[in-house]
């Protein structure tokens, strides 16, 4: 700690009170890290019932809360988090930041999202969970059909979603405005790049969602009518609102993935990112349209035949800028130094994987057969293959390449590779089959299925598949226990951006002096130089750092408990918990905080340490 | 890629002993002409996505094993920006693949969105419940439950809605599915090429009872359908045999308030499928093999047997009505 404030400071005051974006994206990390598991041990549950036919290990009524909290809580609470985690930790130092532009939003967007991710999963000890599954289609989900569960997902997914919008802005605030002299926005790397397009994408898609839950909201807990029919609602109204958020929603996750891909396999390839500029395009492409193709979602609802082949045609032009990254990638490693670090394998597992996915998303485009696709095990297939394929991958690419520079030590590779390889073979045993399961003739979201319909044994294989990502897992958190005093030097991998110019542990305020970055790859292109350091743009000067404030965490909590008093109709508690938030932002509003100053010596005493 | 290698062919072993799934259910065994119009766009799709796999893989394997980092090499790659020609091709040749995929898609899209009747064609309404298919013939003024009987080489018109949640009708076999939602009619059409049992499914998540919302398609020849239809329509014969006779007073007494049999009983709204032609059934509840003590289990202990579904309980009945009520109720027919 760098000021005599903050050594007053307990560890836990410390994390609970920070507006250091490095430290928000570690709890990013561990909080995602923690609802991953959960969603997993759910995802194994529901395999484990349908290993066999007929099998009643959970009742139907569990298997449907389970599938619904298995799918928001992959999404919500575990691939968002992570990916923000990242994006928190990486992107001020790749762009050469202190910090991001709102750090007092960044901490807010932080504890929405646990609050929320919370609440939500509260659910279970009371009542039940959500059970209409993770797009909760509406009747199922109206207040007549779904007990308690459904407002723990309205409010839990609100306050979270709120977090998410609020981190997306920021994100879009700080790539704009606080990039290193130097860095145009074609110099940024690519990570930065799908981290800005995402946050874009989150700035757009998650008012519809916000509209929809609201809405829905309204609805179950105060009746108001938007989709009753028999009081002349409409039913599908809804899954346009959470299509239009959702649809983009997969672009979000996937983005940041890509950019993923891209640092790693530049890094390991030791070359530089063939044809940036149609990768930087592709990725505005495939943003735009992104937000054009959501109905797709919606083939066998009704709206037409107009309607539906102008949204099939739409979706299968996004395969064109896929194509365009895949090749690209493709041709960085072409003529390179491949090196099969665990992070590398991951990215390059990736290629294959992806591509699977991708051809079976222009299959699912084909509305006419999609009809026979719709809602089967084929777009179970389909989307794990993209989302474990993609971003799942990109999540552990991340984790094996950034481990060293975010917790200071290195990853054991040899673990890393067994990881890898039981992680790769199970996903592909588990999704692989499920196309055939879907076109055999099965249903998703199936709670069981009868024996002698030619489906056992084709389940059997998924299950054992699964086990096997469960244990690749377990080898996870087994290596970053194991390899906890293997020290990481500042840039283990001879990186090229200017995440890896800084030491580790990379100190508070990120670089001692704000850099200039001259290339794309900055700091590669320093080395190819011959020159020892980055040039800099400022003297050795006081540092002006914001302060630390706990009122973001209150200021979540109170959410969090007027939720209670929405969901169980005691108005009384719903007005002390937003008393509590509102209060907190009168509070931040009228105290003045200018932050404080990092004195000179302190930074050179910084220097000769590291 | 290696284990890629080795895992595509065992899955393909896997996949030829277990066949296309199960006849008169898989997909990829189509029974009528719109879902064998289907499967030809599925397996154009496949065809031409297979070409991009080959590509895809084939560059992928040579860079992996051309550009393998040897022991002991150090030497930097050239840095090299990139190609505008190679853009372009990438760019394009995908583009003229999805032309390709996208042309036949849109006709087809028409084609089975055209759910115009012709001279034979004949309409079928289907209504979906929690957790039970209700199929009205409006052109034979016929309610039937559960089992849906179409003539064969005849198109039909399928008018799909949902009284409670959203459900969706498919039948793998015969045609892909669309979507019961409640307030709305959706249409759509399918044909049987040959007399058969098709099975259905609900595809949409509907509550408890999803996984077991099952249907059957049952096609049979023209002549026999109107026999099918006629017989619907008529009232109730009397029971053959004198148990038979005591099980219909157990059933006016305990059944008939939700169940309609020869056009008799029932209640539209919180009522259950119509039982006219429930001795011809393969399966009772929609799963359960059609024997007397499934039927019994199902009578007594509804909730047990499938969560979810809205049936009392009939477990009051003592042995001798129950033995009385499912003679009678094996005796419904219509087809004899």
């Amino acid at each position: 700690m760098s000021n005599s404030q903050a050594l007053k400071k307990s560890v836990l005051w410390d994390w609970l009170t920070t507006v250091d974006h490095k430290k928000i994206g570690i709890m990013y990390l561990v909080a995602g890290a923690f609802f991953f598991v959960l969603g997993g041990l759910e995802a194994m549950i529901i395999r484990a019932q349908l290993m066999f036919p007929e099998l009643n290990i959970v009742s139907a009524q569990a298997f449907n809360e389970l599938i619904t909290m298995h799918g928001t809580t992959m999404i919500f609470l575990a691939a968002m988090p992570l990916l923000f985690g990242f994006m928190n930790f990486i992107v001020p130092l790749q762009i050469g930041a202190r910090d991001v532009a709102f750090p007092f939003l960044n901490s807010l967007g932080f504890w929405l999202f646990l609050f929320g991710g919370i609440l939500l999963n509260l659910s279970w000890f009371f009542g039940g969970a959500p059970d209409a599954g993770w797009t909760a289609y509406v009747p199922l989900s109206s207040a007549e059909y779904a007990g308690t569960g459904l407002d723990y997902y309205v409010l839990g997914l609100q306050i979270s979603g709120a977090g998410t919008l609020i981190g997306g802005i920021n994100f879009l605030v700080t790539i704009i405005t606080m990039r290193a002299p130097g860095m145009t926005m074609m110099k940024m790397p690519l990570f930065t790049w799908s981290s800005f397009v995402s946050s874009a994408l989150i700035l757009f898609a998650f008012p519809a969602l916000t509209v929809g839950l609201f809405l829905l909201m309204f609805e179950r807990l105060f009746g108001a009518n938007y989709f009753i029919v028999e009081a002349g609602g409409n039913v599908v109204i809804w899954q346009h609102l959470f299509w239009i958020f959702g649809h983009p929603e997969v672009y979000i996750l996937i983005l940041p993935a890509f950019g993923i891909f891209s640092e790693v396999l530049s890094t390991f390839s030791k070359k530089r990112l063939f044809g940036y500029s149609a990768m930087v395009f592709a990725t505005l492409i495939i943003g735009f349209l992104g937000f054009m193709v959501w109905a797709h979602h919606m083939f066998t609802v009704g709206m037409g035949p107009v309607a539906n082949a102008i949204f099939a045609v739409a979706t299968m032009a996004i395969a064109v800028p896929t194509g365009i990254k895949i090749f690209n990638w493709l041709f960085t490693l072409w003529g390179g130094r491949i090196k099969f670090t665990t992070a590398n394998l991951f990215a390059l597992g990736f290629i294959p994987s992806f591509v699977l996915g991708g051809v079976t998303g222009v299959m699912l485009a084909t509305s006419a057969a999609n009809y026979q696709f719709h809602d089967t095990y084929f777009v179970v297939a389909h989307f794990h293959y993209v989302i474990i394929g993609g971003v799942v991958f990109g999540l552990f690419a991340g984790t094996f390449y950034w481990w060293p520079k975010i917790f200071g030590y290195m990853l054991n590779e040899t673990l890393g590779k067994w990881f890898f390889w039981l992680f790769f073979i199970g996903f592909h045993l588990t999704f692989f089959v499920q196309h055939f399961l879907g076109l055999m003739g099965m249903p998703r979201r199936v709670a069981s299925y009868l024996d002698g319909q030619g489906l056992n044994d084709l389940n059997f294989i998924s299950t054992i598949g699964a086990f096997f990502m469960a244990v690749a897992f377990v080898i996870l958190l087994v290596n970053i226990f194991v390899a906890r005093n293997d020290k990481a030097v500042a840039d283990p991998w001879d990186g090229r951006t200017l995440e890896w110019a800084t030491p580790t542990p990379v100190p508070e305020y990120n670089f001692a002096q704000t850099p200039v970055a001259r290339e794309l790859d900055a700091l590669w292109y320093e080395k190819m130089q011959g020159n020892k350091k980055l040039p800099v743009a400022e003297p050795l000067g006081e540092i002006h750092m914001p302060n630390g404030s706990i009122l973001p965490i209150i200021m979540s909590l109170g959410l969090f408990i007027a939720s209670f008093g929405f969901i169980y109709a005691t108005y009384w508690v719903s007005v002390i918990g937003l008393g509590l938030t509102l209060g907190c932002m009168v509070v931040r509003s009228v105290k003045e905080d200018h932050g404080y100053h990092i004195p000179v010596e302190e930074i050179k005493q910084d220097k000769e340490v590291g | 890629m290696k284990q890629l290698g080795k895992l595509l062919p065992l899955t393909a072993i896997i996949f030829l002993l277990t066949g296309c799934g199960e006849l008169n259910l898989t997909a990829l065994d189509p029974q009528g002409p719109v879902a064998q119009m289907q499967l030809s766009l599925i397996k154009l799709s496949l065809y031409i996505m297979i070409i991009v796999i080959v590509v895809v893989f084939a560059i992928f394997a040579y860079v992996l094993w051309r550009y393998r980092e040897k022991p002991g090499d150090t030497h930097i790659p050239k840095q090299v920006e990139g190609s505008k020609t190679l853009e372009i091709i990438w760019t394009t040749i995908p583009v003229l693949l999805l032309i390709v995929l996208a042309v036949p898609n849109v006709m087809d899209t028409f084609t089975l969105a055209n759910v115009e009747a012709d001279e034979n064609s004949i309409t079928v309404k289907v209504t979906a419940h929690q957790f039970w298919w209700e199929f009205e013939y409006p052109d034979h003024n016929v309610i039937a439950g559960q089992d849906m009987y179409i003539p064969t080489d005849t198109k039909i018109i399928v008018q799909l809605e949902a009284s409670d949640v959203m459900h969706s009708f498919w039948v793998p076999a015969l045609a892909g599915k669309q979507d019961n939602v409640p307030g709305i009619t959706n249409e759509m059409w399918l044909e049987a090429e040959h007399p058969g049992v098709y099975k259905g499914k609900c595809t949409e998540l509907c509550g408890e009872g999803h996984w077991l919302m099952d249907f059957r398609v049952i096609a049979v020849e023209p002549d026999k359908f109107d026999k099918w239809a006629t017989n619907m329509g008529e009232p109730e014969q009397e029971p053959a045999t004198q148990l038979a006779e005591t099980g219909r007073e157990v059933f006016q007494a305990s059944c008939i308030a939700c169940h309609a049999v020869g056009g008799v009983g029932g209640n539209p709204v919180a009522g259950g499928p119509d039982l006219t032609n429930f001795g011809e059934r393969e399966v009772i509840a929609g799963f359960l093999e059609f024997n007397d003590e499934n039927l019994e289990k199902w009578l007594r202990y509804p909730a047990e047997t499938k969560p979810g579904n809205t049936m009392p309980a009939f477990n009051h009945l003592d042995d001798s009505e129950m033995e009385a009520l499912i003679e009678y109720m094996k005796g419904l027919k219509v087809l004899d």
